[in-house]
């Protein structure tokens, strides 16, 4: 497998810097940009697999950057955003980024984070094996037979909740909002009810997870939305 | 001894007036007997000396009635342009005020100080115009005639035989700094008007025989001096009083000049007035109102009040049955020492009562009376006054008519079992009570048909009017005298219960706005007691407007009749503008100022649905009162506010303070640790590889350090400073608490952490964010004072309307003291210990459960440890629909 390519578009260089340095030493090709504007070159001519932007550019909004980008690349978006930009991480997220890292933010999250989507993003190759069946944890669940078992026992799923887990399966590693997953489950008439995602994800969580309150695989990402985790194909 | 000190009170009247004085312009005035005697021309003079002592001088207007002498005064001095008013087709040329105002001269010419201002204006009349150029600091020269002083205009109309109409106030006289006197002796004038040096209108023949005649200029010549001696008289007074020269201090005295609005006594009031100037005694009208008035003693009685107004004197009405009483009263609660009354001619209808003057002399001869011949109406007047009672009308007559035919039917069903004369006290009670409900006209028309028709059915012989019935005329004088008798009880006990009903009805309403504005704590609440007490009660439009931080007013929402313009001339000059008054009266509503003691707080327009309503003193007296009210609220609200601000500023000032020695320590510890440590990288390049890793470690954990107490204090900044905005959204508990864990990850993966979350807790409308970071610092202060193996339990349950929420540890305890303490800002356990953390994460845990509508409290549990308890109410949640199970 060749070195897989990154981009960072961050203005300020100390970031770029030691972001540069911990992808290097996982063995990845770094490129770099300080705008926009630079970002839409290294795009074209590099072709990276991954982005890493900054929601805070100088000459432009991260948001618009990303909706743009999104016209002709699939390739994984992690955002970067201070605390208090809440509203506009969910709004990134919802213009197409795949993951957010809040700042201050560590090194060993930032690896994973990355690691992660770069995975998805090889499992999503259109030569990928169709298998329906995926375990997380000591979880299985047949996509086609709509079966699921938790530790070799059978569990009930409702259909609601059946296809909030598809969705999220589906998006497995990216983070989908709360929008996203109202557009996906309920459908465009349930986008002021986010507190049925709510409901639905508690009793997902207590059929699925060992401890509820400290879930493993249902992350929640608080005001933002959920993401599945520890997600792996069975070959 | 005798006390020689000033009186206090005189004092401070010199001291207001100069104080009035200081800033304002000093006005001049060139006074005289009349036309003629060279008033324009002596200020002329004055003024070209002025000019030639380099003073800048413009002349406003002048007339020069085409002379030459007085036009060769007039050459090289400046002068203002006129103005051009448009009056229904023809153009007028009149003093321009603004012109004036803007022209930035030290010394403005404005002649005839009694002119009249054609309409649309600002001023009704030109005295308006001057005092607006003296309150702006501008001197004026003026000239004025005797004639035209307001207090005299009674004289002078009695001497020449005219009714003057432009006429001065005397205030502004009173006020002007000088007054100089343009003296002529009659035979020099009319030597001048003889060689036509006079300007008169019409033919001077004409004039020589009216008011030119040489009686007429000795009257006004004497009335021209002795003014100007009065003024000298004040002048010295308040000279030696300034000076505490004086050997003699009158006691004040206090006339009280009696009007009743029966008869015409316009002169009873400038009479009285005159006097008290003479008796340099204060002066007050006083006014008092029969329960039987009717509309034409209204009206005399509005016109009555409007003079006393005009000449500056207090109108006071009071209300009473017995006159004599009443005035007695009244002179007793003002300490009046002297009374004027109207000298009228014994009244023909009441021949067997005492003069008013006789019955107040016998009752306290300490008073003096001072009277006054008026002419009493013609009796025709009174007559017809009698007659039209407000009660009276042709269908009262019908109805009359009616009740007699009535009577009569009843009389004749009952002649069958009583004799006549019973029949008598029939018609009598027809006639009492017809003459009870249906005044005095009715009455009599009843009388007269009852005699008549008890004489034509029920007197033998029967159905005729024999010459023996003349004896039924007594029958007819008795039940007349019943009738009129009743009648007249009748009508007073009506008005008695209409002026009760009114007068209590307005003081329920006064009382009212009192308790309205006095709750008030927002200028919007004022406005709307306005709009909704005020306005029913004067049957108007009201509106409040108040100025803003730069003194400019703005439209209100309530209102939308007002004219800012007209609002804002009112709130610089702190005087009434609008309908019904000398300035801009062309204006579609009143406005009047609000004052309060410190200074003007906003303008009340008031446009009422009929303007004679506003013109009673009863009436004025409320809205003044209504005005002072709101003024005085307007200013406790400003002041409160004031207050609030400084309070508010103080306890951020303290916050501040508190924040920044917290910071210093909390902040520069961990930077202190932190670039230490690089430093340390950076220079030992020899450090061996476990050394490298142990301070690069060292130097994170402070970064993650610092970060929290970061977050914690913009959270908290962000919390306290622009109010809070809550992102609620219904939440399940068991996320949050997950979220809240799973940040603290690192920091709890040593330690024993148990939840305790029902399966079934219902949904809870929160600001998730802020509610994890609250569960956050709650668990952070949990590992920070605990030892390692002291355990965690984080749960929750619902009970009644509220979701409880607790942090609990089994470590030491809370430190001794109030726990309540602990959510203050910048509070810890232990001052300056070496855990991280300014003590700000329990203060923004209280700000943010108590934006949340909920409290958060902390005790020690047995054996030992602490807890956090956090309640939040449920409120109820949102519909769920049930899904298809599958």
């Amino acid at each position: 497998m060749s070195k897989p390519r990154i981009l960072i578009v961050e203005d300020e260089a100390d970031i770029r810097r030691f972001v540069r340095m911990a992808l290097e030493k996982e063995g990845m090709t770094v490129a770099e940009a300080t705008s926009a504007e630079d970002a839409r070159i290294d795009l074209a001519c590099r072709r990276p697999e991954l982005l890493i932007v900054d929601l805070g550019l100088p000459d432009s909004d991260g948001k618009g950057f990303i909706r743009e980008l999104r016209t002709w690349s699939n390739a994984p978006v992690v955002v970067l955003s201070a605390r208090e930009r809440e509203e506009e991480k969910v709004a990134a997220l919802d213009a197409g980024a795949d993951d957010y890292l809040t700042k201050p933010f560590g090194v060993p999250e930032l690896l994973a984070r990355v690691r992660a989507q770069l995975r998805r993003a090889a499992l999503l190759n259109p030569n990928e094996p169709a298998s329906p069946v995926i375990h997380f944890g000591n979880v299985r669940v047949d996509m086609a037979t709509y079966e699921a078992t938790k530790g070799g026992e059978a569990i009930h799923l409702t259909p609601i909740e059946f296809r909030l887990l598809a969705a999220l399966v589906r998006g497995h590693g990216k983070v989908l909002t709360h929008r996203q997953l109202l557009l996906e489950v309920w459908g465009p008439g349930y986008l002021e009810r986010p507190h049925y995602i709510r409901i639905y994800m508690a009793n997902l969580r207590q059929k699925l997870e060992d401890e509820p309150t400290r879930p493993r695989h249902l992350i929640t990402e608080l005001q933002v939305g959920y993401r599945l985790a520890g997600l792996d194909h069975v070959p | 001894m005798k006390d020689r000190r000033p009186d206090p009170d005189e004092l401070l009247k010199v001291v207001s007036k100069e104080l009035k004085q200081e800033g304002r312009g000093r006005l001049k005035i060139f006074f005289g007997t009349c036309a003629g005697v060279g008033k324009t021309y002596a200020m002329l003079l004055a003024a070209r000396q002025q000019f030639e002592e380099g003073v800048s001088v413009t002349v406003g207007v002048v007339e020069t009635h085409d002379r030459e002498e007085t036009k060769r005064l007039l050459d090289g001095l400046p002068q203002l342009p006129l103005r051009s008013i448009d009056n229904q087709g023809r153009v007028i040329q009149d003093f321009d005020v603004d012109a004036a105002l803007c022209s930035g001269s030290q010394l403005v010419l404005v002649d005839e100080l009694a002119h009249a201002n054609p309409a649309g204006s600002r001023h009704a009349k030109r005295w308006g115009d001057v005092k607006e150029l003296l309150a702006a600091g501008i001197d004026v020269y003026t000239t004025l005639n005797v004639q035209h002083l307001e207090s005299l205009a009674d004289i002078v109309s009695g001497i020449i035989g005219i009714r003057v109409r432009e006429t001065v106030p005397d205030e502004v006289f009173a006020e002007a700094t000088d007054v100089v006197l343009v003296d002529l002796s009659p035979d020099d004038l009319l030597a001048r008007l003889d060689v036509g040096k006079v300007f008169i209108p019409g033919r001077v023949e004409h004039a020589r025989q009216n008011f030119f005649r040489k009686g007429n200029l000795i009257a006004l010549r004497e009335l021209a001096l002795r003014c100007v001696a009065d003024r000298v008289n004040a002048d010295v007074r308040s000279y030696r009083l300034s000076k505490s020269i004086a050997s003699v201090w009158p006691t004040r005295e206090r006339l009280m000049v009696c009007v009743s609005a029966a008869e015409s006594q316009e002169r009873l009031i400038a009479d009285g007035f005159r006097m008290a100037q003479g008796l340099q005694a204060d002066c007050l009208v006083v006014h008092v109102q029969r329960p039987d008035e009717d509309d034409t003693d209204r009206v005399r009685f509005r016109s009555l009040a409007r003079q006393a107004e005009a000449l500056k004197i207090e109108f006071l009405n009071v209300v009473g049955d017995d006159v004599a009483e009443t005035l007695l009263e009244c002179a007793r609660t003002n300490n009046v020492t002297k009374l004027v009354l109207g000298l009228g001619t014994r009244r023909w209808d009441r021949p067997w009562r005492r003069q008013l003057s006789e019955r107040i002399a016998c009752a306290n001869p300490k008073l003096g009376l001072l009277h006054v011949a008026v002419e009493s109406m013609t009796r025709k007047i009174r007559l017809v006054a009698w007659v039209s009672q407000p009660s009276f009308s042709t269908s009262s007559l019908v109805i009359t008519t009616a009740a007699c035919a009535l009577t009569t039917v009843i009389a004749e069903w009952l002649f069958q079992f009583f004799d006549a004369p019973n029949l008598v006290a029939l018609f009598t009670l027809a006639v009492v009570v017809v003459s009870l409900r249906l005044g005095r006209v009715a009455a009599i028309w009843c009388a007269l048909l009852s005699v008549l028709s008890f004489d034509f059915f029920f007197i033998p012989p029967l159905l005729s009017f024999a010459m023996s019935d003349t004896q039924y005329l007594f029958t007819f004088a008795l039940i007349l005298v019943i009738a009129l008798v009743t009648s007249e009880v009748g009508s007073r006990l009506r008005a008695d219960a209409r002026n009760a009903r009114a007068g209590e009805r307005r003081e329920a309403t006064v009382a009212r706005v009192a308790r309205d504005l006095s709750g008030a704590l927002k200028s919007e609440q004022i406005a709307k007691t306005c709009t909704e007490t005020i306005a029913p009660l004067f049957e108007a439009k009201v509106a409040l407007i108040v100025p803003d931080l730069s003194n400019r007013l703005h439209q209100t929402s309530a209102g939308g009749f007002e004219d800012l313009s007209v609002a804002q001339w009112t709130y610089d000059h702190v005087q009434r503008a609008g309908q019904g008054t000398d300035t801009l009266s062309t204006a579609q509503a009143l406005y009047l100022p609000l004052k309060a003691p410190i200074r003007c707080r906003g303008v009340l327009a008031i446009q009422p649905q009929d303007w004679k309503f506003l013109e009673g003193p009863d009436e004025k007296r409320l809205l003044e009162a209504c005005c002072s009210s709101i003024a005085l609220a307007l200013e406790r609200i400003h002041f409160a506010e004031v207050a609030q601000e400084t309070l508010v500023r103080m306890e951020g000032e303290r916050l501040r303070n508190s924040l920044l020695s917290a910071v210093s320590h909390d902040l520069r510890t961990p930077l202190t640790a932190i670039r230490g440590l690089a430093e340390t990288l950076e220079r030992q390049t020899d450090l061996p590889q476990g050394d490298r890793a142990e301070v690069a470690s060292a130097i994170r954990h402070q970064a993650e350090g610092l970060q929290r107490v970061m977050t914690n204090l913009l959270d908290l900044a962000r919390m306290q400073s622009a109010g809070i905005r809550l992102n609620k959204e219904w939440h399940s508990l068991d996320e949050i608490v997950g979220s809240a864990l799973a940040r603290l990850g690192p920091t709890l993966s040593m330690r024993q952490v148990r939840t305790d979350l029902p399966g079934d807790l219902p949904l809870l409308e929160v600001d998730g964010s802020l509610i994890e970071r609250v569960l956050v610092n709650l668990l952070d202060n949990a590992t920070k004072y605990t030892p390692p193996d002291a355990k965690i339990t984080i749960g929750a349950k619902a009970v009644g309307n509220s979701m409880y929420c607790f942090v609990e540890d089994t470590g030491p305890g809370l430190p001794s003291g109030d726990p309540e303490r602990l959510f203050e800002p910048f509070m810890r356990g232990q001052k300056e210990s070496a855990i991280a953390g300014v003590g700000l994460g329990l203060a923004l845990c209280r700000s943010i459960i108590a934006a949340h509508g909920g409290t958060i409290r902390t005790e020690g549990i047995r054996p030992s440890g602490t807890r956090f308890e956090i309640r939040i109410p449920l409120g109820s949640p949102p519909e769920i629909e049930e899904e298809n199970a599958a």
